[in-house]
């Protein structure tokens, strides 16, 4: 097992199910240096720093040559990087278009407002699978679950669903760093694919405009303009992948975790008022995005002792972070009742995540619909089969038995 | 580790109030009084100088969220007009006294009054720093007044002047200074806040200052002259001078208490005037001054929200802990301001600052992140819609990293003198003489200075 470079233990299928052991080795060290070039950053004050550093990159083009093996090659480019790929100025005047009809402040209510929404759409699919004894949480309720909510806030149709849902699926399998470049090619295919649908659907929206956001991006005149096309294309397939996959993957993590800790499940149940630090401790102890492995040093740069230089690429492992010992005590322990939990699973700094809201408020009444309904819910399978990427990490399927009720 | 006894904390604002919680979170289940001298309880001022003045949210809305329950008995609207150190006794305005063991001093600041009595009592002449404050200038604002003047462009008068902006009023900015903004950021950084004022339409004057205001035959506010010789029409002056420190209800007490505020360690613990340092007096907030590390153990005295918090939760801790678990407060300073649509968010300490380089963004665009350089290090930064990398800046600080800091991706960008007025005229007399000769009898004598 030493021989094995710690970019291959992430990225061994065989972690996927308990990644934390190998995090625990890893962290022994706040920076590591992998054969590939990539430095491993471990520990949670050190990730924390990064995060706020503007000597660190999140623009590829800013990757010294040759010095990331794993992104040997990039392929020809089909979109234009989006804001999660830029540094500022870009950065922020695109996150502020994108954010101008979701969030703050110019649209503080849109998420607050779609509760009963979200209600809605999560009692019909669990009235849905009533009377089943037996479903895969996955399929059946955390993977329609986003798909619909984030078609719904974007303005895709929903006969368009089952289509887009292929085309995303082909994007995010391109989001493993160690994957082979011919799966890569695919990834990029989908993406390009999934951009052109979203041209064409945003020239509709702006025809006949609606209250979602595609049709404020394209009608909605903010003191800085409007984005391009391209541009809103681009942040449309970003908010694809980020505003679904992830939740996904929170839901899903969220189900097992109750699963494997009744107590808690048990204790959701009785006072639905603690699902949102619930999901706080979720997002601590099972992140969905376990790392982030695209930012790039700007300057050789001095963290915890060890020097990165100039253009190295530098993996944050978030999911380390939110288990080390020296920020959380008992950090291997679930505990919804934890205090002072500043988890890094949404990230921080200018590239906190953008949904965090809406990932939120979905996961908090998934869970909490979802305990309420179900009665004597078992694990047949413990652990269950996982997705093969390290970084936006979740099981691929969860079967679970017990009676839904009506 | 005392959990006995009798604590009283003078000022019933946010860092007595976070005291109060830390300390019954810490164990504490002694007596407790908070003494404040306005008749509500505690509330959050940051928001009467924006969302209040816009009429977002209502003056009486902005008490301050608790965070558990504290027990305490509450002496409202009763200013503290003493201190006995001998006999540890608090003297109120009433006459009666209240006993400690230990004292918290946290009674903050307030607003520098118009100098001129007769002219600050004009009907339409008002400062901004209590909610009743806000509540007088929210009721003069809804009879839509012709023209507002604000009197000093610093942060408080430049938000007023955002607010009143937003609302449509017609606004007159005066300041003494080269630029708003300018004591507290430098010049490099007062031009960029001149232009935002002027981009949205304040009729922003700077080197002049208000030398007289002059009311109508009914005592209301009607016209203001100005040092250069001009007049102007107004029916509400804004009066943003900043801030003067309660200190007076010391005097006589023997601390080391001024205009200044109150000296204190590290740990929070009060000095008295001869520099010595005392075990059962603390301050904290805007009021206490303590030496910092990191800048040269200068002392510093800060209007921070941040700071009054970290600072309160210090002073309770080591008000009942033992010596050797005292802890020092070594917050590096940060604040934040909101005006004219930018946000504007600084960390450590800008006046200390000799040089300014823009690091990030430009000055053109009103959206940047700048360091501050002092002797070879970084010492401060301030963003202008840049508040998510404050962060790194404030690691830099800490760190001591050099100046310029090395922040790739610049093009030619180069420090500047960050222009600061000069200090060499000062601003408050001495407050202190020294008497005697041999060592034995070298004493310090008080002198309270005028503010």
């Amino acid at each position: 097992m030493s021989s094995t470079s710690p970019v291959q233990r992430i990225a061994d299928q065989a972690a996927r199910p308990d990644p934390y052991p190998v995090y625990a080795e890893l962290r022994r060290s706040p920076v590591i240096r992998d054969e590939s070039g990539v430095h491993l950053v471990t520990t949670y004050w050190e990730i924390h720093d990064l995060l706020q550093d503007s000597r660190i990159s999140s623009d590829a083009r800013n990757l010294a040559p040759g010095a990331n093996p794993l992104l040997a090659e990039e392929g020809e480019a089909t979109l234009p990087p989006s804001f999660i790929r830029l540094d500022p100025p870009e950065h922020d005047r695109l996150r502020r278009l994108a954010m101008r009809p979701f969030g703050p402040p110019h649209s503080p209510r849109r998420i607050h407002d779609m509760h009963g929404e979200l209600t809605a759409i999560v009692t019909d699919l669990l009235d849905g699978l009533a009377g089943r004894e037996r479903f895969d949480v996955v399929d059946d309720f955390a993977y329609p679950l986003p798909v619909a909510v984030i078609c719904r806030l974007l303005g895709v149709p929903t006969e368009d669903e089952p289509r887009f849902r292929v085309m995303v699926d082909g994007v995010v399998a391109g989001l493993n760093p160690a994957q082979p470049v011919e799966e890569r090619r695919a990834a990029q295919h989908s993406r390009f694919e999934l951009g052109q649908y979203l041209a064409e659907l945003i020239e509709e929206h702006r025809r006949h405009p609606g209250e979602d956001m595609l049709s404020a991006w394209v009608t909605d005149e903010g003191p800085e303009g409007r984005m391009s096309l391209v541009e809103m294309v681009t942040n449309a397939v970003l908010l694809l992948i980020a505003g679904h996959e992830t939740t996904v993957n929170l839901i899903a993590n969220g189900v097992l975790t109750l699963l494997r800790h009744p107590d808690q499940l048990r204790r959701l149940r009785e006072d639905p008022s603690t699902a949102p630090q619930l999901v706080e401790e979720l997002l601590r102890y099972e992140p969905p995005v376990q790392f982030l492995p695209q930012r790039t040093t700007l300057t050789d740069l001095d963290v915890a002792g060890t020097v990165i230089p100039k253009g190295a690429p530098v993996w944050l492992l978030l999911a380390s972070g939110n288990r080390d010992p020296r920020r959380f005590t008992d950090p291997d322990t679930f505990d919804p009742a934890r205090e002072d939990n500043q988890h890094l699973g949404f990230g921080f700094g200018i590239h906190a995540c953008f949904g965090a809201p809406l990932a939120r408020l979905e996961t908090q009444v998934a869970l909490t619909e979802l305990v309420s309904r179900l009665a004597d819910p078992q694990l047949p399978e413990d652990p269950p089969p996982y997705r093969p990427s390290p970084v936006l990490r979740g099981p691929r399927h969860l079967e679970i038995t017990g009676r839904l009720v009506a | 580790m005392m959990r006995d006894g009798r604590i009283v904390i003078v000022g019933a604002s946010l860092a007595g109030l976070r005291a109060a919680e830390h300390l019954r979170d810490a164990g504490f289940v002694g007596s407790l009084t908070l003494v404040g001298d306005e008749a509500h309880e505690p509330y959050d001022r940051p928001p009467l100088s924006k969302q209040v003045l816009l009429g977002q949210v209502l003056p009486e809305h902005t008490a301050l969220p608790r965070t558990r329950e504290i027990d305490a008995e509450w002496r409202l609207g009763i200013a503290a007009a003493g201190l006995d150190r001998d006999r540890r006794r608090v003297q109120l305005v009433d006459g009666s006294e209240i006993e400690y063991d230990r004292l918290l001093i946290a009674t903050g600041v307030r607003s520098r009054p118009w100098p001129n009595e007769a002219e600050a009592a004009l009907e339409g002449v008002c400062v901004l720093r209590t909610r009743d404050d806000t509540a007088r200038l929210g009721r003069l604002l809804a009879r839509r007044p012709s023209r507002v003047l604000i009197i000093g462009a610093g942060f408080t008068g430049s938000e007023i002047a955002s607010a009143c902006r937003e609302r449509g009023f017609a606004v007159t900015v005066a300041e003494r200074g080269a630029a708003p903004l300018v004591g507290a950021l430098g010049g490099v950084v007062g031009d960029v806040a001149a232009q935002l004022q002027r981009e949205h339409g304040v009729d922003l004057r700077c080197g002049v200052m208000v030398t007289s205001l002059e009311g109508d035959a009914g005592g209301r506010l009607r016209r203001a002259h100005l040092s250069d010789g001009s007049a102007l029409d107004a029916d509400i002056a804004v009066v943003a001078l900043g801030a003067v420190r309660n200190t007076r209800w010391l005097e006589g007490s023997g601390l080391a208490a001024g205009p200044r505020g109150v000296a204190c360690d590290a740990g929070c613990r009060a000095f008295d005037v001869h520099g010595i340092v005392t075990d059962d007096v603390f301050a904290a907030g805007d009021v206490a001054r303590t030496p910092h590390p990191l800048f040269g153990y200068q002392f510093l005295s800060l209007e921070h929200w941040g700071n009054a918090v970290a600072q309160a939760e210090i002073a309770a801790h080591n008000m009942i802990s033992a010596d050797s678990r005292r802890r020092p407060h070594l917050w590096t300073p940060s604040f934040w301001s909101a005006q004219f649509g930018v946000n504007i968010k600084s960390v450590g300490a800008p006046t200390m600052g000799e040089e300014i380089v823009v690091t990030q963004g430009s000055l053109a665009d009103h959206r940047f992140a700048a360091a501050y350089g002092y002797q070879g290090r970084v010492i401060a930064a301030v963003g202008f819609d840049h508040g998510k990398w404050m962060g790194g800046y404030r690691r830099l600080i800490e760190q001591a990293a050099p100046f310029p800091p090395e922040l790739p991706g610049r093009r030619g960008e180069r420090p500047v003198p960050a222009r600061f007025p000069d200090p060499a005229l000062p601003s408050h007399g001495p407050t202190v003489t020294l008497t005697g000769h041999s060592p034995s009898e070298k004493r310090v004598v008080f002198t309270p200075a005028r503010a």
